[in-house]
């Protein structure tokens, strides 16, 4: 007997937009997010579109132009704008394919962690008990090591390379997402409306994963945010050890190891990259703070 | 002879606390020993102050914690979560109804998700049947069909109890456990939620085992009142017995401390004051 | 003269959609010696306006009023400084939840003395007597032995009344008690409403009660204030205002209490008051 046209006009959602222009109002409060958020945005265009905006292939070398300057500077030429390396790489080139390589580590490496660590930690927070003393023991260890050192070590292990430096970096940054997972689990599981849940019925998966896991996302999301900049620091950091990417793939990392013994007499060859690095970090860093602003909800002015 | 919807023999049930590393662990009795039964329609209240055991004593009845001793019937059938699983049927009879109408729903669960989700939980109804389910249920406890696509974050307080008093009613319960449903709401609302409890136990024959503190409350809704102190059911008998002739010395305490908002004490006050 | 007099109250807060309006052109005055209570349901805005009084809203609020003399010291001419100085000291409150009120790193004995050193200069010996001379008036056992105490070692309604200690620590003219029990249970709170109204007759000190349990009015005012929204809906002396409510909110009020009720079902609010409507019944 139910009405089913009123059912069919109440479909349209008007909370869901309510929410998203708060949500843009606590995050537009904060001028450092916003602008990290636009230079974020770029990247992805950057990364994108870089086969068809880059002068150059990424891997053509020049042989009669190495080591040139950038173009502003005496013997710089036009057709590279920021000069070439030590083979005769477009520099400009390279650096905007390197973004997909950046961008791609960022979202897989956080993807990996934050997947597991979300059940990891659901889990622990959840169960309680033994189980949850053994889980945040292991995390515990895993935290006690220099993440560079531990990333290192199973580089080592597994074998240099993009894929598995990206395993191990995800591997180390897990352990921030179990532990903010099992505290935001612990806090919500005593709530009420999860006992509601357990009077209706609801088992213990539907428990952890409908019911608690949604409530608990403002935190991990900031958190991810944080761990795809770290990932790309790491990630170069590993491709600078040359425990990474390997040449001649144009990561910012590799490229910075690549060029250290140009140091001093091509500044441009180490400043590009490393700037490039920089940039990201500082913007996904921007906007994590913009982020927190809002889905946090113990931060928020009334 | 009426049915008995709930009966309980000598609960009993023990909390273990400290007992970290070095800690001994001390073992806390909250409920000692309780028996008590109510009838189909019938509402009992069980009063007492914080630290009681009502609220231990709410999730013994609603079959969330098992008790350290004794027997717990739910329509005649013996119930123990203990030993057994609890099954789907069991689990539908007794349903609980909150104190804090701000933390009883999931605040990223639309409301018709709220109603909906015990019939996905428990039946095999189609989307469809449970969307009309909880739209019906929706209207009878005096909200919109617009609320049903809302967040809980969007009702007021009111609103709220009345939507967990839906959700509650959706399996069709025959014991409803109400722990200090009003005392988180202002008084013109929790006049309107308490008529609405009224109605319902009218319309479904709903039992209704009322928890509370405030005396006014209880006088007004329940048939028999128990009232506890430390653990222990001081008290037990029909309302009119209790509140006309109380026997223990802590129910006397209770009704001595409530304050009374009639003309004849303000100007016993007064008169006494002025003295 | 009055202790406090208040004319045209106005509370605007910014927030994220507009401008929010919590207390609306409201006008009070307190008397020495008097207890007065404001009643209201959530939203009434009986908290904010006392709040605003004393100073202590976030910078979001805008205060504005036509009038705010407190024992002849205008309130609206004060800078932030001076306010300080009187805010504890002359005017001092007490909050709904005691527990939180206190600060859980600190003793007990050293936040009552706390408050005794920065309004009443004295040393350290004087202080500690002063103390315990407090919570023995406040009525804790051992007051020696409790200056050493933790909050998280002592019971709300102990807490509640350490609070009500500090804040007769420097002999206020006027007290404000915002809920003082209505988180503690019935016979707490019957304690704490015998030790305010105790002291508030030793002191002779101004109380105001903002709550919203007509019990609690019942008991202790002088004089009631019941708003609705922001707005005063009655004003007059406890008796009458019991025995022949005037406006029809107050009468709504009265008839939602389940100890008057007649019939199967309470009246309520909407029997006597339209949501679009509420300053119909307003009086004055």
């Amino acid at each position: 007997m139910a009405d089913t046209t009123a059912i069919e006009s109440i479909s349209l959602d008007p909370s869901r937009r309510a929410r998203l222009a708060e949500f843009w109002y606590y995050f537009s409060e904060n001028r450092g997010a916003v602008i990290g958020l636009w230079i974020f945005v770029a990247l992805v265009v950057i990364a994108l579109l870089a086969p068809l905006i880059a002068p150059h292939l990424p891997y053509a070398q020049y042989r009669d132009a190495t080591l040139l300057p950038p173009f502003w500077q005496d013997g710089g030429r036009a057709a590279f704008p920021l000069g070439t390396d030590a083979v005769g790489r477009d520099m400009l080139s390279r650096l905007l394919f390197g973004a997909r390589y950046s961008l791609f580590i960022g979202v897989f490496v956080t993807t990996i962690a934050l997947v597991g660590g979300i059940i990891i930690g659901v889990i622990a927070g959840y169960f309680g008990g033994w189980i949850d003393t053994v889980i945040m023991r292991v995390m515990d260890v895993i935290l006690a090591f220099p993440s560079l050192l531990l990333a290192l070590v199973l580089v080592a292990v597994l074998g240099p390379g993009l894929t598995n430096a990206m395993i191990a970096i995800a591997l180390v940054l897990q352990p921030h997402f179990v532990r903010l997972t099992r505290a935001a689990v612990m806090s919500e599981k005593g709530r009420e409306y999860v006992t509601a849940a357990r009077v209706a019925g609801a088992g213990p998966l539907r428990l952890m994963f409908r019911t608690i896991l949604p409530n608990c996302m403002a935190p991990l999301i900031v958190q991810a945010t944080l761990s795809f900049s770290n990932a790309i620091l790491d990630a170069a950091a590993l491709g600078f050890l040359g425990m990474g990417a390997q040449p001649p793939t144009p990561e910012w990392g590799t490229m910075l190891a690549e060029a250290r013994e140009f140091i001093l007499r091509a500044w441009w060859v180490v400043t590009f990259p490393g700037l490039a690095i920089l940039i990201t970090v500082l913007a996904i860093n921007l906007m994590g703070d913009g982020l927190r602003d809002a889905l946090d909800p113990k931060l928020k002015r009334s | 002879m009426t049915e008995k919807v709930l009966e309980a023999r000598n609960i009993v049930r023990d909390y273990h606390v400290g007992g970290g590393i070095f800690g001994k662990s001390r073992t806390l009795r909250a409920v000692k020993g309780v028996g008590f039964s109510v009838e189909k329609g019938k509402t009992l209240a069980i009063v007492g102050e914080s630290g009681c055991g009502k609220s231990t004593l709410a999730r013994i009845i609603t079959l969330i914690d098992a008790p350290t001793e004794g027997e717990l019937f739910i329509e005649g059938k013996k119930v123990d979560i203990a030993r057994e699983r609890l099954t789907p049927e069991m689990r539908q009879k007794v349903q609980i109804i909150f104190q804090n109408p701000y933390g009883s729903l999931n605040p990223r669960q639309k409301i018709g998700d709220v109603l909906g989700e015990p019939l996905l939980i428990n039946t095999n109804k189609s989307a469809a049947e449970r969307r009309d389910l909880a739209m019906n249920m929706l209207l009878k406890v005096g909200l919109e069909a617009k609320h049903f696509n809302r967040y809980p974050h969007m009702f007021s307080g009111g609103q709220r109890q009345r939507i967990a008093i839906a959700r509650a009613l959706m399996l069709n319960p025959s014991l409803l456990v109400l722990d200090e449903p009003v005392s988180a709401l202002d008084l013109s609302v929790q006049a309107q939620v308490l008529n609405l409890l009224a109605d319902l136990q009218d319309e479904f024959k709903l039992t209704y085992v009322f928890i509370s503190h405030d005396l006014s409350v209880v006088k007004y809704i329940s048939d028999d009142v128990m009232v506890m102190y430390y653990g222990e059911a001081v008290e037990y008998g029909s309302r009119d017995a209790v509140f006309s002739n109380p026997q223990h010395d802590y129910t006397k305490t209770l009704f001595a401390a409530t304050p009374r908002a009639d003309v004849a004490s303000i100007k016993a006050r007064l008169a006494k004051k002025a003295a | 003269m009055a202790l406090l007099e208040i004319e045209n109250l106005v509370v605007e807060f910014a927030t994220a959609s507009g401008p929010f309006r919590a207390v609306d052109g409201v006008s009070l005055s307190v008397e020495q010696r008097e207890v007065l209570a404001i009643v209201g349901e959530s939203g009434s805005g009986k908290s904010v306006s006392m709040l605003a009084v004393m100073g202590l809203l976030p910078w979001t609020a805008k205060v504005t009023a036509d009038r705010m003399v407190f024992a002849g010291t205008d309130l609206l001419k004060l800078s932030d400084a001076e306010r300080r100085k009187m805010v504890g000291k002359d005017m001092a409150m007490i909050f709904q939840e005691p527990m939180a009120s206190l600060n859980p790193c600190f003793t007990v004995g050293f936040q009552i003395e706390e408050v005794l050193r920065v309004h009443m200069g004295m040393d350290r010996t004087q202080r500690r007597a002063r103390a315990i001379e407090l919570l023995k008036q406040v009525g804790i056992p051992d007051p020696e032995q409790r200056l050493s105490s933790f909050p998280h070692q002592m019971s709300g309604g102990q807490c509640q009344r350490v609070m009500i200690a500090i804040a007769i620590a420097c002999n206020p003219k006027l007290l404000i008690a915002d809920e003082p029990t209505t988180a503690l249970d019935v016979t707490i709170q019957k304690q704490i409403l015998d030790l305010l109204m105790r002291l508030q007759a030793e002191h002779g000190m101004g109380l105001i009660m903002i709550t919203h349990n007509m019990g609690v009015v019942a008991e202790t005012a002088d004089r009631v204030i019941v708003q609705y929204k922001g707005r005063k809906m009655e004003e007059a002396d406890v008796l009458s205002l019991f025995e022949r409510p005037k406006s029809n909110y107050t009468k709504a009020l009265l008839s939602a209490l389940p100890e008057n009720a007649t019939g199967d079902r309470l009246p309520t609010i909407a029997d006597y008051v339209t949501e679009e409507a509420p300053a119909e019944g307003a009086v004055q």
